[in-house]
């Protein structure tokens, strides 16, 4: 049964607009046995969401989901589908076109929300990335004149598949973004989120894109400030000084571990690349061969291509399973950690107000005004603290859990590749020995597997 | 039996198991020293029956110091041909006394037809980081890569039935001191290129007249410079392999003390343990890539490196063939020109230089039937080496390809080891 449907309205070499549909009940689906669901492209797409942030989607009072997205050059329209039982919405049923732009304003404004100050908010999808595909496609176009018919189709399709790869992660990542959001419930109330959701005109949010990028940065360089902030504040309470010392060490060590993750997963889509290549030019020798070494060839083109698939499953399980993982959890990290800031902030505050009530009692001036004042802080640290604790509690324990899914999942996928990749080699070994003379054709040291 | 069966075995290969480890052989044992090779010989002799002939180049000595010093390799012999004074012994030979061999080999036989195998190629930077006594991975490998590549030169010239009978090469393998090679430094690597190169330009700017059965050669020769490019691509696409290989052990490395450190950082005390547990494994990862890497070089690099040579000592052996035609027409354009020449004395009236001539005419008379036979030697000679050479090379490939399969194997299996191990440390998270 295919539970996909992928359909592609035109794939030109220039523009390549790239239409990516979902089934609908993808997201929705729990537990989904992963076997199965490895090879199909959609399956280990909505298993990753559920494995990177485990309660999601299982509230039937908000659904969300993005089951449609149209790639055009640059730019990545999502469709945004929700389904609903609350009364705070028009309709039980709708959809609206987003740009990540609009992503982005929301994520801004829930941040800038006063109220959200003690919540962990979650981490605003990163910019849809098609470099990578981009570049080989101009590679691609380059080498044209000098490849075989039969291996420039062969580039475009393995090109458009990676492409695939980019598009649905890009999609699943904004997917997430606003299923943590749906399953808040504090945040599902958020007005501009609802906003978001329904408004079916365009939210006129790109005009923000140079007001983002300065905000961006002068919002770096306060962070960075705050780093000295909180590190250099005293902290009275036990559970947030742990929480501190853990979660600055951590963030550098993650990042780390993300980036390098990164790194020997490019080298492994290189060897299957390489192997690629080696069939390409294994073929093309076979081709212009007219002895009976061409079968030989041919069979050995073949070999190689079975070795280069297998090894691309295992680069983008890896890729999936730990890669993106840990760059995941880099970024929510990242909003602990400015939950921790904002409370740092609110203690300094407090701290300062204190010391404006001192002041106003010693002078005897505007005193009421510092005690309301000192009051205020009081409340907001407090409320901040509480709430801070729940959150940064719940962190801790999805995070283990996400770790652990993927842990596993990794492995079993691993397991059963290189058992495939075993069995594959076995079976050529067979093949290409069986008829050696006499006892020798079962090698003696194939008995081990 | 059909030849483009790719499943067929011709002559008789005794398989053994096949050997993994990374350095020259170091066993004392001679017996010992021939279990570890990837298969024995059996060699067919001209009368048809079966012998065994077994050669290992191994034990890299170095010898002297600085500048002088050289490479010493042990060549040893197991064999059961009658022609041979031992069943077992061994040598010392150093590089340049492989390509003295050449260099005689090559005297002899080429001009008769032969396809002669070509030397390893000199390193001068390999060998200088040897003699300088740089004792790094680097020179290590390069000692490596040159002995194995002697080792299989070896083979396949005692794979060839006639130089086997070569007593030079005898000599080469049972006599305790060779004389010193000298003059090698034209035959071996980008001086071999050269001469090859030469010898087919002159034969391209020569206008030859061929009769039918020269389509062959013509054909075929142009099949051996297509296959020799497209071997060249293949090489510099499993190059690129070794290389990307090599760089996923280094990132796999970095990653696994990467992961090491997050571990510890981990407040979840069964995560923690897991998080170390993983940077075991993808440091074990690191060692199997490394040996991968290993095949990926010495089984399919090294194989596509020779063929790629040999299908230059292929076109070389054709122009030689060339040589040998030439030197039939200028033998019988002299033989023309002696003839005028006695026609004319006969019409000038000069008795007494007419007996000259006519010796004269005698002489070439002969050397053309001499040359007329050579050339139609060396013709069904070169046949002949062509379709054994064209054997040799299914059978070579094959084995090289099932060696690879075996490496791949024994990786993944020890993939799977590795991580169903984990399996029940990731399970344990809680």
């Amino acid at each position: 049964m295919k539970k996909n449907v992928y359909s592609y309205s035109s794939c030109i070499l220039e523009t390549l607009p790239l239409r990516v549909q979902q089934s609908s009940f993808s997201s929705t689906f729990p537990g989904k046995r992963l076997g199965q669901a490895a090879w199909s492209s959609e399956g280990f797409g909505s298993h990753w969401v559920r494995s990177v942030s485990v309660d999601l989607n299982n509230d039937a009072s908000l659904v969300i989901d993005i089951p449609d997205a149209l790639c055009e050059r640059d730019k990545v329209k999502f469709t945004v589908h929700t389904k609903t039982t609350l009364s705070s919405f028009q309709k039980p049923e709708f959809s609206v076109p987003r740009q990540h732009e609009e992503f982005i304003w929301l994520h801004d404004t829930i941040v800038e929300t006063e109220e959200y100050a003690g919540l962990i908010i979650p981490p605003a999808p990163p910019k849809p990335d098609f470099e990578g595909p981009r570049e080989k496609m101009h590679k691609l176009g380059e080498g044209e004149s000098s490849m075989t018919k039969e291996e420039y189709a062969k580039m475009k399709q393995e090109l458009e598949a990676e492409y695939l790869a980019v598009f649905k992660k890009t999609v699943q990542v904004h997917e997430v973004f606003l299923q943590r959001l749906s399953s808040h419930p504090i945040f599902r109330k958020d007005r501009n989120f609802q906003i978001f959701l329904e408004y079916d005109q365009d939210l006129s949010v790109r005009r923000k894109n140079a007001k983002e990028m300065f905000g961006g940065f002068f919002k770096n360089m306060v962070k960075s400030a705050d780093e000295v902030l909180i590190s250099g504040v005293k902290e009275v309470d036990e559970f947030f000084e742990q929480e501190k010392t853990f979660l600055l060490d951590y963030s550098s060590k993650i990042k780390d571990a993300s980036a390098k993750a990164e790194k020997m997963t490019r080298s492994h889509k290189n060897v299957a690349d390489d192997y690629n290549h080696i069939s390409g030019a294994l073929n093309s020798t076979a081709a212009d061969n007219n002895t009976a070494f061409k079968k030989h060839l041919e069979k050995y083109a073949e070999v190689f291509e079975k070795l280069r698939k297998l090894e691309d499953r295992v680069a983008s399980d890896q890729e999936l399973k730990l890669t993106e993982l840990l760059r995941y959890y880099t970024r929510d990290i990242q909003a602990a950690k400015d939950l921790l800031y904002r409370r740092a902030r609110a203690l300094a505050d407090n701290e300062n107000s204190n010391k404006a009530l001192d002041k106003a009692r010693l002078k005897g001036k505007d005193i009421a005004q510092a005690e309301e004042n000192q009051k205020q802080c009081l409340q907001k640290f407090d409320k901040l603290s509480e709430s801070g604790k729940k959150e940064l509690t719940s962190f801790k324990a999805r995070r283990v859990v996400a770790f652990r899914k993927n842990l596993i999942e990794m492995t079993e996928l691993e397991i059963k590749h290189a058992k495939v990749r075993r069995l594959k080699c076995c079976v050529y070994h067979y093949m290409f020995t069986r008829q050696c003379s006499g006892s020798h054709g079962k090698p003696g040291n194939m008995r081990e597997f | 039996p059909d030849e483009g069966d790719i499943f067929s075995e011709e002559g008789s290969y005794v398989r053994s198991d096949v050997h993994h480890t990374t350095n020259g052989l170091h066993s004392d044992e001679e017996l010992d020293l021939f279990t570890g090779i990837s298969l024995h010989r059996c060699t067919m002799t001209q009368s048809g029956d079966q012998f065994e002939l077994n050669i290992a180049v191994t034990n890299p000595e170095k010898i002297g110091d600085g500048m002088n010093a050289y490479m010493s390799y042990k060549v040893s012999t197991q064999t059961t041909l009658p022609m041979f004074l031992n069943k077992m012994f061994s040598v010392r030979r150093r590089f340049s006394d492989f390509l003295g061999l050449y260099e005689t080999i090559s005297a002899k036989h080429s001009l008769l037809g032969c396809i002669i195998p070509p030397p390893p190629q000199k390193s001068v930077v390999g060998m200088t980081k040897v003699k300088v006594g740089k004792e790094d991975s680097s020179s290590a490998e390069f000692v490596e890569k040159r002995r194995a590549a002697l080792e299989r030169y070896l083979q396949r010239v005692v794979a060839h039935p006639s130089l086997l009978q070569d007593p030079d090469v005898r000599e080469f393998l049972e006599r305790d001191e060779l004389p010193r090679a000298v003059n090698t430094q034209a035959l071996s690597g980008p001086g071999l290129l050269k001469m090859i190169n030469r010898a087919s330009d002159a034969v391209n700017k020569m206008t030859i007249k061929m009769n039918e059965s020269d389509n062959w050669f013509e054909s075929k020769l142009q099949e051996v410079e297509n296959e020799e490019q497209l071997l060249r691509r293949l090489h510099a696409a499993v190059d690129s392999l070794v290389n990307h290989r090599k760089e996923l052990c280094s990132n796999t490395v970095v990653f696994s003390k990467s992961v090491a450190m997050l571990g510890s950082v981990e407040e979840n005390s069964a995560l923690s343990r897991a998080l170390s547990q993983l940077a075991e494994v993808e440091d074990k990862m690191e060692q199997l890539h490394q040996q991968q890497a290993f095949s990926d070089f010495f089984i399919l690099a090294e194989l596509l490196a020779d063929y790629v040579r040999l299908l230059g000592a292929v076109r070389y052996c054709f122009e030689q063939r060339m040589k040998v035609w030439q030197r039939l027409q200028e033998a019988q354009s002299t033989l023309q020109k002696k003839r005028e020449a006695e026609a004319k004395l006969l019409w000038a009236n000069k008795p007494e230089k007419l007996q000259q001539a006519k010796d004269d005419i005698n002489e070439w008379e002969s050397k053309v039937s001499q040359y007329e036979r050579d050339f139609e030697r060396v013709t069904c000679t070169v046949r002949k080496e062509v379709l054994r050479f064209e054997k040799e090379k299914a059978r070579d490939f094959k084995q090289h390809i099932v060696k690879y399969l075996e490496s791949l194997l024994h990786t993944q299996h020890r993939l799977v080891k590795c991580w169903e191990a984990f399996l029940p440390e990731a399970k344990a998270i809680a």
